[in-house]
């Protein structure tokens, strides 16, 4: 990966020789300087009065990127093989800074004045990433004055995701805030960074962002960006660019793609704020028959828990998920981690899979499971229901699942998908009805049925609950 | 508990030396007025670390020793120090009046908890002794009334120790017996660990004199001459082993003396041991004259034994008082025991413990036959120690984490059961009949596993412990085992369908020197170290490594692997998902497959309904696309115009020259790494859209019905496999041949097809012993070991690797964690499909799928 910066000179005014002085290198040496992952070089390929080129190129040593310098040191990254020796990143952003510090912060010993000009550059990377936008490098740059041509490389294998090119920025600029531009927005672009992302780094980027940053339209992905999508440290960085407008929920990355996969569902069943009537109903279904202790089988992030801790008769929830993440999730959400014992005693996590049986799970009053079902592959129902019903067997089990018919009236929907991408299948109310009462005779249960959400007269509701009652009739 | 009794009475000549012998874990109580001297009795035989005094705990507490406004919160932090002392099995000193009766009995309850016994030390010293040496003391004077109640207290309680729970007292009636004492410690009665056997542990015998006599001739005892009588008589064995039984010797069988007569003689003579079981427990009760109901099977012993001399019935009854709860043993690796032993228990000693050892862990439920739920200990275990039990009877040993039923109800009809410890073999012989009828069918489950299909999730959480057949024993920490359930509960198969994991694969050694990372000659080489001669090497293909579980047919599926899907067979990765995003593909592979075995005659021939095969499917990029897309394809595009901008501005510099040799040498040859990269990765990736596109090469034929093929030799797999994919151009056949490790014409034509191979392409190749299970001379050795192509290795180390400023340093890479790995993984995907073949329950097998998914969450490089 290098970095080209050329100046063009000015006849009577200066010579592009100057360039020199004003990096503080000599056109006719090599300076090479050791930088975390290898070797950082600079040299000049054209030196004249119109025209000097220099190169700052990093030589990567792969294996130590891999390995690390030292024994014990496990290396920065561990998985497979990838672009990190080659492409333009956070690397070239130090070997800048290493190697031009002087120059970022507008010193030169030799030619103060010019560094203080805006003069006539051109910077040009090989090879820069580009993530997702193609664009992206045009948002960044542009606003900032530059002319920006990128040249995109030819992909290898016809499915790349990550695409290359050669990044050409030309302005009269000066040359601190050339060379703290590409510092700041390199990593941006490369959409990684090789250091750890503590609140120094708020301050390096307020730093070398000074006097540009705050006026960036881009400034909020900037940040995210360069904060490697940490939320808190994100916010901070733009709180201190004085417009706090980020929003105190701005989730992380790992929540927004949870979030995003919700998202799908939740926006074709918006209208009728179908899940909250859903998690109404089910603790008005458990508060009617006196539950005092409750599983919430695939709980998620809490949010029927939530609903539950609130109810005075409730002495006992438990809720369970297969997902570590999602659990931990739930508990901050459910403040469990600084909650008081009883709270604790009453307020449980717990990992588990409802096509496990589980022993743990016996001797509940109540069961719920929201919208959980349609995530279970269909052979695998059966597992559920001996597990549930069989091992777990409560007094009282709450099942709800979308009705597939109503599908029909979300006008967003394409004919003959589901709700979610992870529904492994969605019933009619024939079907829903059938499975239950199966389930209901081979266990010794008996079950009931309701609509959830207004009821269409052709197609039915939007949602359907399932009431099981332990003993037959 | 036996207790003695005082040592020296006033005014009689004492002894120098008076030794008391308490076990070496136990917690001691001193008794003594204040100011009888046991604060100096304590530091002159304790070790300080050893000795809670409940001055210095007041001390601690409020910086004044005699401060008695602490003294509630000082008896707190006594029982606590003391109670995490126990819990860690060390022997503790409280030092503290312990005059009332009240305060003794919190500490006896305290060392009950962790059954340790607890000893009294008595220093029942004159009070006006006591009081003279207090008044000495600073802020010691508290009247001389304290330390006669004190003694008053103490006297009148000595008593009833025995009943205030105390397993042994010692009293010092004046300063001469004090200075006297002098404490060997001995290990508690149930401390074998310095015994090492080897071990023949028996189970459960219940009267079956004659399957016990056979058993013990199988396991190589020479048994004594049978004659009619009441005379002992023995067994030994010529190697010295020793025979260990579970108890439970007598009731139900037909000839429960001549048990008692062969046990009680080979424990006589020191080549037997015995812990006590419930129905010993109870036949002491009835030879002690107690009321005793005569029931399951007691009658008829009592009966024989009824015909016996009163000498005989007090042998007996002697022989079965003597009898311990358990025995810990072997360094403490192994507990034998009658019912079971928690961890906690082990090499301890209490009430409760010794009615845990024998009866179990009852819950005061009963099943729907009517007998107490148990078992649930050992669904629980996580120690160190194997234990080893009867008491409950089932069909056939099995091990649960660590603990091993050998009950295998020989009275009932089924089985007398010996396991050779520390071999781990079990020997069984059939009973010669059904002398009793058992109350619950011996095919029952005892809710070990379930219902056989139903996995409990409970039972796979937290630290699991494996041991396999090969005689290894793998721990799966709790927070990988949480991550594999997490992957097996949202991405796998069907636990039905998952019988089986495959090992990942060790590398050979590294290559020391030349243009090579991997060479087939320390592939070899390793070998021949191991003493393996006869090895085979086979292509390696690149692709993805998958298991295809076919069946002739959805109805045999259904029968034999229970599943409700309708499908005829899976193919799954290597992590237990599904290969094929779609069922219609699978489902059309699975046909094309079943098709070629039936084609090839093989349903027949090997009489199974079913086949697992483990196989490469390619191409690579019909799994890899998000690794090529994300990784691969951008560091070949990062790569090429890397180098290429450089060595053009290289080309281009003004600056001196020289400076720049270094630099120049490095990114030479960069631009033709770049793209044997590029080429690499492309003959691994092409389109494949329809099931023709795709090549399926099968190289183990690891099972079918009733059979695990592990005992047939790679080339038995090759030739069979080969018979199928002569069927169907979509199977392909391995390329695969057989030489020796020591002969250097055999190994310079490996190395020329290796190049050959590799040269044009091809991943490079793999190499294992002939057997598919090789043991080298002291252990088992690698199943196979592969040797990777240079070009190939590019993809996992990088277009630069072999540069020769970086090839040297790859050298230094650790294979041993991998090595481990693969040999641990092996073992348990051996154990997994051998339990599903021989009809374990099904969650046998899932455990051992998990825990291999489990190691494979461990930090291991992932270029290996």
């Amino acid at each position: 990966m290098q970095l080209e910066l050329t100046l063009t000179g000015r006849a009577g005014d200066f010579s592009a020789r100057d360039l020199g002085f004003l990096l503080h290198k000599h056109p006719d040496h090599v300076h090479k300087r050791q930088v975390a992952v290898g070797d950082a070089y600079v040299f000049f390929t054209e030196s004249g009065d119109e025209r000097t080129t220099v190169v700052l190129a990093i030589d990567v040593d792969p294996v130590a990127l891999v390995r690390g310098r030292s024994p014990g040191d496990r290396g920065l990254l561990t998985q497979y093989v990838n672009d990190r020796p080659y492409a333009a990143s956070s690397f070239l952003s130090v070997a800048i800074s290493k190697s031009f510090g002087q120059s970022m912060s507008g010193r030169s010993k030799e030619r103060q004045d010019l560094a203080e000009r805006k003069l006539d550059f051109e910077a040009r990377v090989v090879p820069v990433a580009l993530t997702g936008d193609l664009d992206v490098a045009h948002r960044l740059f542009e606003p900032l004055g530059y002319k920006v041509v990128t040249d995109l490389l030819p992909v290898s294998l016809d499915a790349n995701e990550r695409r290359y090119a050669s990044l050409t920025l030309c302005s009269e600029v000066r040359l601190a805030d050339l060379l703290n531009h590409i510092y700041v927005l390199l990593p941006v672009l490369d959409n990684a960074k090789h250091w750890w992302i503590d609140e120094a780094e708020v301050a390096n980027l307020l730093a070398k962002g000074e006097g540009w940053l705050e006026g960036h339209p881009e400034k909020e992905f900037i940040a995210r960006r360069a904060l490697k999508h940490r939320r808190g440290l994100a916010n901070m960085a733009l709180a201190r660019l004085k417009e706090a407008e980020a929003s105190e929920d701005a989730p992380d990355e790992e929540e927004q793609a949870a979030e995003k996969q919700q998202q799908s569902e939740g926006a074709l069943e918006k209208p009728i704020r179908l899940h909250e009537l859903r998690l109404d109903t089910v603790a008005g279904v458990l508060r009617a028959n006196n539950a005092a202790s409750v599983l919430d089988l695939g709980c998620g992030e809490g949010k029927l828990m939530a609903r539950l801790i609130k109810e005075r008769g409730i002495r006992r929830i438990v809720g369970v998920d297969a997902s570590i993440a999602t659990l931990e999730r739930a508990a901050r959400r459910l403040y469990l981690d600084r909650a008081g014992e009883t709270m604790r005693e009453r307020v449980q996590l717990l990992q588990g899979s409802l096509t496990y049986a589980d022993r743990r799970l016996e001797g509940f009053d109540a069961a719920a499971l929201v919208e959980v079902i349609e995530h279970i592959d269909p052979p695998r129902l059966s597992a559920l229901a001996s597990a549930v019903f069989g091992v777990a067997k409560p007094n009282l089990v709450v099942v709800t699942t979308p009705n597939r018919e109503y599908n029909a009236l979300f006008e967003a929907m394409p004919a003959g998908t589901l709700r979610h991408p992870d529904h492994r299948f969605e019933w009619t109310r024939a079907e829903f009805a059938d499975w239950s009462q199966g389930v209901a005779q081979m266990f010794a249960y008996t079950v009931e049925f309701s609509p959830l959400g207004p009821v269409d007269e052709a197609h039915g509701p939007p949602s359907q609950m399932a009431v099981f009652k332990r003993g037959a009739k | 508990m036996i207790c003695s009794g005082l040592l020296s009475v006033r005014g009689m000549p004492m002894p120098e030396t008076q030794a008391v012998s308490i076990p070496d874990f136990c917690l001691v109580v001193l008794v003594g007025a204040s100011g009888s001297g046991k604060s100096t009795f304590a530091r002159r035989h304790f070790l300080e670390t050893e000795i809670i005094s409940s001055d210095n705990c007041r001390g601690l507490i409020m910086d004044d020793e005699t401060d008695q406004s602490a003294t509630t919160d000082a008896f707190d932090l006594i029982h606590h120090m003391a109670g995490l002392r126990l819990k860690n099995r060390r022997l503790t000193v409280i030092d503290s009046t312990a005059a009332r009766k009240e305060d003794r009995a919190q500490l006896v309850a305290l060392a009950r908890k962790w059954h340790a016994p607890v000893v009294a030390l008595v220093l029942d010293i004159d009070p006006e002794i006591c009081h003279a040496r207090n008044a000495g003391r600073d802020n010691r004077n508290f009247g001389e009334q304290v330390p006669r109640n004190h003694s008053r207290m103490i006297r009148r309680g000595l008593r009833n120790f025995k009943f205030e729970g105390f397993s042994d007292w010692h009293v010092m009636r004046d300063e001469a017996a004090v200075e006297a004492v002098e404490i060997v410690r001995e290990p508690l009665w149930t401390d074998l660990r310095k015994e090492h056997g080897p071990f023949d542990i028996i189970g459960d015998v219940h009267g079956c004199f004659d399957e016990l006599t056979a058993l013990l001739a199988q396991l190589g005892y020479q048994v004594d001459d049978y004659e009619q009588g009441e005379t002992l008589f023995n067994a030994f064995h010529p190697d010295g082993r020793i025979a260990f039984f579970v108890g439970d010797l007598c009731d139900r069988g037909p000839r429960n003396v001549d048990v008692l007569r062969l046990v009680m003689g080979m424990a006589a003579a020191g080549t037997a041991r015995c812990v006590i079981g419930n129905h010993d427990f109870k036949l002491l009760k009835w030879l002690r004259g107690k009321k005793t109901t005569l029931t399951h099977g007691l009658d008829l012993t009592v009966a024989e034994l009824e015909q016996t001399s009163e000498e005989f019935r007090r042998s007996v009854r002697e022989f079965i008082f003597s009898l311990r709860s358990h025995a810990w043993l072997d360094d403490g690796n192994l507990v034998v025991v009658h019912a079971g032993l928690k961890e906690e228990m082990h090499g301890r000693g209490s009430g409760a413990l010794r009615s845990f050892a024998m009866f179990g862990d009852t819950t005061g439920e009963v099943d729907e036959f009517g007998l107490p739920v148990r078992l649930e200990w050992a669904r629980d275990y996580r120690g160190r120690a194997a234990v080893v039990f009867g008491h409950t009877p089932t069909r056939e040993a099995q091990w649960l984490n660590g603990t091993l039923c050998i009950d295998t109800g020989c009275v009932f009809g089924g089985t007398l059961t010996a396991l050779r410890w520390p071999e781990k073999e079990l020997v069984a012989l059939p009973a010669l009949k059904e002398y009793a009828e058992p109350a619950r069918p011996l095919d029952t489950d005892t809710g070990a596993f379930g219902d056989g299909q139903l996995i409990y999730f409970d039972e796979l959480i937290g630290k699991q412990r494996i041991e396999t057949r090969f005689k290894s024993t793998i721990i799966v920490p709790e927070q990988n085992a949480a991550a594999a359930l997490e992957i097996t509960s949202r991405f796998g198969i069907d636990p039905r369908w998952l019988i089986h994991l495959p090992p990942t694969m060790a590398p050979c050694p590294t290559a020391p020197e030349g243009p090579f990372l991997e060479h087939p000659d320390q592939a070899l080489d390793a070998y021949n170290k191991e003493g393996i001669e006869e090895v085979v090497a086979q292509e390696k293909h690149m692709g993805s490594r998958s298991l295809l579980v076919v069946c002739r047919d959805g109805e045999a599926a259904a029968r034999r692997f229970r599943v409700e899907d309708g499908k005829a067979g899976v193919i799954y990765t290597r992590t237990g998902r599904p290969f094929f995003r779609s069922d219609e593909m699978e489902a059309m592979l699975v046909d094309r497959v079943g098709s070629a075995i039936g084609k090839a005659g093989l349903w027949d021939e090997l009489d199974s309904d079913w086949l697992l095969i483990d196989a490469e499917l390619m191409p690579w990029s019909a799994k890899a696309q998000d690794l090529l897309r994300q990784q691969y394809g951008p560091t070949a595009v990062a790569a090429r115009a890397s180098v290429e901008a450089l060595q053009d501005a290289l080309a281009r510099a003004a600056s001196n020259a020289g400076e720049l040799d270094e630099l120049k040498a490095k990114v030479a040859g960069g631009i033709e790494r770049a793209e044997r990269f590029e080429q690499a990765l492309k003959g691994y990736c092409w389109e494949a859209a329809s099931l023709d596109d795709y090549r399926l090469a099968p190289f183990h034929l690891l099972a079918s019905e009733g059979h695990v093929y592990d005992g047939e030799p790679h080339s038995w797999h090759m030739q069979t496999l080969a018979r199928i994919c002569a069927h169907d151009p979509i199977l392909q056949e391995t390329t695969w041949r057989a030489l020796s490790t020591s002969s250097s014409d055999d190994r310079a034509a490996l190395i020329d097809w290796w190049i050959g191979h590799t040269d044009a392409g091809g991943e490079g190749m793999v190499i294992k012993p002939s057997t598919f299970i090789a043991r080298g001379e002291r252990r088992m050795v690698q199943p196979a070991m592969k040797v990777r192509g240079r070009n190939y290795l590019s993809i996992i180390y990088g277009p630069d690797y072999d540069a020769p400023h970086n090839l040297d340093r790859l050298r230094k890479r650790g294979l041993k964690r991998k090595w481990t790995m693969a040999m641990r993984e092996f073992a348990l995907g051996l154990e997994g499909l051998h339990s599903f073949v021989e009809g374990a329950p099904l969650a046998r097998a899932h455990q051992c799928a998990l825990a291999i998914l489990a190691l494979e969450s461990e930090p291991v490089d992932p270029r290996l």
